[in-house]
């Protein structure tokens, strides 16, 4: 599926760190829409074996911020096209999303996101509990008597897709137009002169260039030290797990803020399940049975006839976390090298978007237009993008 | 299941405990620019490595200081704050 190199070349136009989606998007739209293709991707693991192959899969755009919801919209867009693009098919499956509120103040901030995301041509709406009970006969109304439900946001265009097809979409258009992949190739340092950068060492050799796009989530402030740049990003695990395969019963995706659960069924019938972030900073991925226990309780309080059904498998990846919720893209103040991190636990669906924007940012050197609102600059100035209120779950 | 040990009540299961953060110096809020300050109050060091961070036992409402590895899940040692506060020099960072 991809071109296999056997080195590195002495000079390229572009070195993009992490070949998860991120990165291959990035390096895709910089090929087709901007005609630069002396471009390498260094990868110190595998093609989306970081965060892009460990998300839950979820797709939305119902966003709290202008700026968040235009920037997700035009992700949901471009999503809805990628596989006739790629001639791969990601099964992209539109499912519809509830955000479910178990009290008056969730109430009130799903009505708040409806207005915005309306605003904005997003279809999103307050609804009540009859109509959650209409769409999902199967749940438990009263989630074991603690946490009623009642109401819900409704996301009519939230979808699900197959994450791993989406970096190897955008992996094999990329390396189909010139682009080199390179994978087991660990960045060691960056060279700078005078303010700009020049050059990238790897564990494979030196690599002169004038511009880095950093994609590596959670091993954002590893890269970041060799700049001395400083940024809010802190790091906890995300963990995640999937059931054994049943037959389909769940067409939606349920989100419950207060329960601290998302939840999918896939096309194979499994159903992944999500919760919140691990309590403190790790720089690892190990799983721990502490989350299991606490996540199967809240799906047994909404699902109680799950009680027989098999956790499969437990993972976890590495969330580069920002304080107002919203990533950290753009320039820096290093001329040359450009950031797109702090996509925490809500990176997935923006692949398509980030890839798009950063490419226009690295190709002209000027950020784009829809992502003024997330730029490094903004904790010195104090002007935060709040999207917390629209995080799946109380992190 | 995960144990910290808390200086006041003994080894305990993590899920008793809540992280407070890292222990970071405050600069003079009336003699730091506005950019010292934000950097305070929003940059963090999100690299790993042997940190020195607050911890909570909830229980009791136990405020200590944690020595922790965060690239390997270790906690290295427990203190009470006080014995940061007196030692400063050695304990932050």
């Amino acid at each position: 599926m991809f071109t296999q190199h056997a080195s590195l070349k002495a000079a390229y136009d572009v070195v993009i760190i992490g070949a998860g989606g991120h990165g291959l998007a990035a390096a895709y739209y910089l090929a087709r829409d901007h005609g630069i293709r002396n471009v390498a991707v260094l990868e110190k693991g595998y093609i989306g074996g970081g965060n892009t192959g460990r998300n839950t899969t979820i797709i939305r755009s119902n966003y709290l911020t202008p700026e968040g919801v235009k920037f997700y919209d035009e992700s949901v867009r471009l999503w809805q096209d990628l596989s006739t693009d790629f001639d791969l098919n990601l099964f992209y499956s539109t499912r519809g999303h509830f955000t479910l509120a178990h009290t008056d103040a969730a109430m009130r901030t799903m009505r708040w996101r409806a207005e915005v995301n309306k605003h904005y041509g997003v279809r999103s709406e307050a609804v009540d509990a009859a109509f959650v009970k209409r769409a999902l006969p199967m749940i438990d109304m009263e989630c074991g008597g603690h946490a009623p439900i009642v109401g819900a946001l409704f996301h009519e265009p939230g979808a699900i897709a197959r994450h791993d097809a989406v970096a190897w979409g955008y992996g094999r258009g990329a390396d189909r137009r010139g682009v080199e992949i390179h994978q087991q190739t660990e960045v060691t340092g960056i060279r700078v002169q005078g303010g700009r950068v020049v050059g990238v060492e790897t564990t494979r050799g030196s690599i002169a260039t004038p511009k880095v796009l950093c994609a590596v989530a959670g091993y954002t402030p590893r890269i970041l030290d060799m700049l001395d740049l400083h940024t809010p990003i802190y790091i906890h695990p995300l963990q995640a797990m999937v059931s054994e395969p049943v037959k389909p019963w769940l067409d939606p995706i349920i989100v419950s803020g207060s329960l601290h659960v998302y939840v999918s069924q896939t096309a194979r019938g499994e159903l992944v399940m999500g919760a919140s972030l691990d309590p403190y900073e790790l720089h690892q991925t190990r799983a721990t049975l502490d989350f299991v226990e606490g996540l199967s309780a809240h799906m047994l309080d909404m699902f109680p006839f799950l009680g027989e059904v098999k956790v499969n498998r437990q993972w976890a990846g590495l969330s580069d976390m920002t304080p107002d919720f919203a990533p950290i893209m753009g320039l820096t103040p290093v001329e040359g090298f450009f950031l797109d991190a702090g996509w925490g636990t809500w990176g997935f669906k923006a692949t398509p978007v980030c890839g798009k924007t950063m490419s226009h940012t690295v190709a002209t050197g000027r950020n784009h237009p829809l992502i003024e609102g997330f730029t490094m600059e903004r904790f010195a100035q104090y002007r935060l993008t709040g999207e917390k209120g629209a995080a799946s779950v109380g992190h | 299941m995960k144990l910290l040990v808390c200086p006041l009540n003994g080894p305990r299961p993590v899920s008793e405990f809540a992280y407070g953060g890292e222990l970071r110096r405050m600069p003079d809020p009336e003699t730091c620019s506005d950019r010292e300050w934000s950097d305070y109050v929003f940059n963090r060091s999100g690299s790993p490595g042997i940190k020195y961070e607050w911890w909570c036992h909830i229980a009791s409402g136990f405020w200590f200081i944690a020595q922790r590895d965060t690239a390997r899940d270790l906690v290295l040692a427990t203190y009470p704050a006080e014995a940061a506060r007196a030692g400063l020099g050695v304990a932050a960072p």
